[in-house]
């Protein structure tokens, strides 16, 4: 394997943190990944050496400052397969990114009686702003449903999205159920009807090789600190003609082209919507995780994570009580696994599990109309990345054993 | 063994609250009624309240949680039946104030058994669902007062 893959480990330096007197084991990747030095150090140089405001002066140090901002949005359009870096608009992450098109975009394209569509496996990131579009422009939302084991029903995508329907909004991976959705088979199906294809790509950037153009998306969002980078960095990318017509939502400094005391004149894409002073700290930390997961290579990233699921995911099945959420075949999931052991209320297994250092999330997972979907209240999720290990998987699986143990028992 | 320091979260009476809940069924006379969610998990607690002449005549508690919600739920409505609201509101602060590791005088005259749920202070992520069904009690009493 790769250099990269088996010394990664050196890279980050929390993952030596003791937790409760255990050495951590970090499964919560799918809410936020830890950093390598190489983005730390990256972040501490450019404060140390390059700080300045981008756009503004005429100084060297803004020069430099400027042009390391600018080369991030090429690292980005190159990373996920697009071919002009002014259609990479920097946002604080995914959620905004999603907000921007639905209230930039969607209020002057979606209009009474068009319909939006998204699925029964979106993050309340990818559900909320539709909402509250389809609230104030009379639209309607309708949900895609899924087979019974967790995948994105194409049939029932068939259905779903008709002539009426505008715009199209699914993850590209779910944070929940652990699957890669078909973009582009849905896409085609929007395109078909007339409307645009928005993918949320927060849990599929970190994780897999990306083509927004091959995917024919038409917006795809994402967030840094999911893969690597620092937080209240992300990403829109969307198509120059969409984002052409797509309104602002920050007016102030930076995005104008000319103010008159009555009228402005707006930039052009992408710098129009980045109004004021922009993290540009964050945009040179993303750099930097680009950088970092290229040199690991995507497909390297991928192999090893499903290596560690079809590792870990037999182990969990053979628990009794186990309620495992999504496919279960591994050749078909992602590093996320969300599951439920009878009589163990999540809550309780993840602080049980806490103790041993693992490090798991409990709850709905931004994710209710999912949980009611699938008829339950919460789950554990473990989620897997790059650095994590089979020893990992191991100590995860016996904490598991140990709690369950416990709580059954209560022998204590 | 790291387990050892889980059994100072959930001990045995906490264990046996949470499996055999006091008080757990809807109640058909109340005239107050609350439903709070722990939006961390999702959770849903409702709590309903009769209350006459400024006294908890009876409580009891719906809802599915983790050990730590459910066990603390029982207790609370143990604690609280045949209160005046004035003490159920002092209980419901000194709850408050003890899971959040601060000192709470006269901590097990006040809050009988209830007490026991200290241990939650070193548990911060387990903060709210202790305090869940408390908030529920406590809202509920504000809203009889309102009615007056
Ligand atoms: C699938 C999915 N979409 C959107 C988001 C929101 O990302 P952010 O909180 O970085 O805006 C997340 C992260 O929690 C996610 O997992």
């Amino acid at each position: 394997m790769d250099k990269k893959m088996n010394d990664l480990l050196e890279d980050f330096p929390i993952l030596k943190e003791m937790i409760n007197d255990e050495k951590l084991v970090y499964l919560d990747n799918a809410a936020t990944t830890q950093k390598p030095k190489q983005v730390l150090d990256t972040i501490r140089y450019y404060y140390e050496h390059d700080n300045a405001n981008v756009h503004r002066g005429v100084h060297t140090l803004a020069e430099r400052a400027t042009k390391q901002y600018e080369q991030v949005r090429e690292k980005v359009v190159n990373f996920i397969g697009g071919n002009d870096p002014h259609e990479v608009v920097y946002t604080k992450g995914t959620t905004e990114a999603l907000n921007w098109v639905a209230a930039g975009y969607g209020a002057t394209h979606v209009h009474a009686g068009d319909e939006i569509v998204v699925s029964y496996m979106e993050h309340h990131s990818n559900i909320v702003p539709w909402q509250q579009l389809a609230a104030k422009v009379g639209a309607k939302l309708k949900y895609i449903t899924l087979t019974a084991d967790g995948q994105l029903d194409l049939e029932s995508a068939k259905h779903v999205i008709t002539d009426k329907t505008v715009l199209v909004s699914l993850c590209h991976a779910s944070n929940v159920l652990g699957v890669v959705n078909p973009i582009k088979e849905v896409a085609q199906l929007a395109h078909q009807h007339g409307a645009i294809m928005v993918v949320d790509g927060a849990q599929a950037v970190p994780h897999m090789r990306v083509n927004v153009q091959k995917l024919g998306a038409d917006f795809y969002a994402f967030s840094g600190h999911k893969m690597l980078g620092p937080t209240g960095i992300g990403v829109l990318w969307g198509k120059k003609e969409l984002l052409a017509g797509m309104r602002p939502l920050e007016f102030g400094g930076e995005m104008i082209a000319n103010v008159g005391l009555y009228h402005t004149d707006f930039k052009e894409p992408p710098y129009k919507f980045e109004g004021g002073t922009q993290n540009i700290a964050g945009v040179v930390g993303l750099g930097a995780a680009i950088d970092y997961l290229t040199e690991v290579g995507l497909d390297n990233v991928t192999a090893h994570e499903k290596s560690l699921s079809k590792y870990v995911l037999p182990k969990l099945q053979k628990i009794p009580g186990i309620e495992i959420y999504g496919p279960s075949d591994p050749d078909i999931r992602t590093g996320v696994l969300s599951f439920n052991l009878t009589g163990i209320h999540p809550h309780d297994l993840a602080s049980a599990l806490d103790m041993d250092g693992v490090a798991v999330r409990a709850g709905h997972h931004c994710a209710q109309p999912l949980m009611k979907y699938l008829g339950v209240g919460a789950t554990a999720r473990a989620s897997f990345y790059l650095y994590n290990t089979k020893a990992d998987a191991d100590l995860f699986i016996n904490a598991i054993l140990e709690a369950k143990e416990f709580f059954s028992n209560g022998s204590f | 063994m790291a387990l050892s320091k889980l059994s100072n979260l959930y001990r045995q009476v906490i264990m046996d609250h949470a499996k055999h809940p006091h008080n757990n069924q809807p109640l058909p006379q109340a005239d107050h009624e609350i439903e709070l969610r722990n939006p961390t998990c999702g959770d849903v607690l409702t709590v309903q309240l009769k209350i006459q002449d400024d006294k908890i005549i009876d409580v009891a508690y719906t809802g599915t949680g983790c050990t730590i919600s459910q066990a603390s739920a029982s207790m609370m409505t143990d604690q609280i039946k045949g209160k005046t609201t004035a003490e159920v509101e002092k209980m419901v602060l000194g709850f408050s104030d003890m899971v959040l590791g601060k000192e709470v005088p006269d901590m097990e005259r006040l809050l009988g058994e209830a007490a026991i749920l200290q241990s939650v202070a070193q548990f911060p992520a387990r903060i709210k669902c202790a305090t869940l069904a408390w908030k529920a009690a406590y809202q509920a009493i504000e809203e009889s007062e309102n009615d007056d």
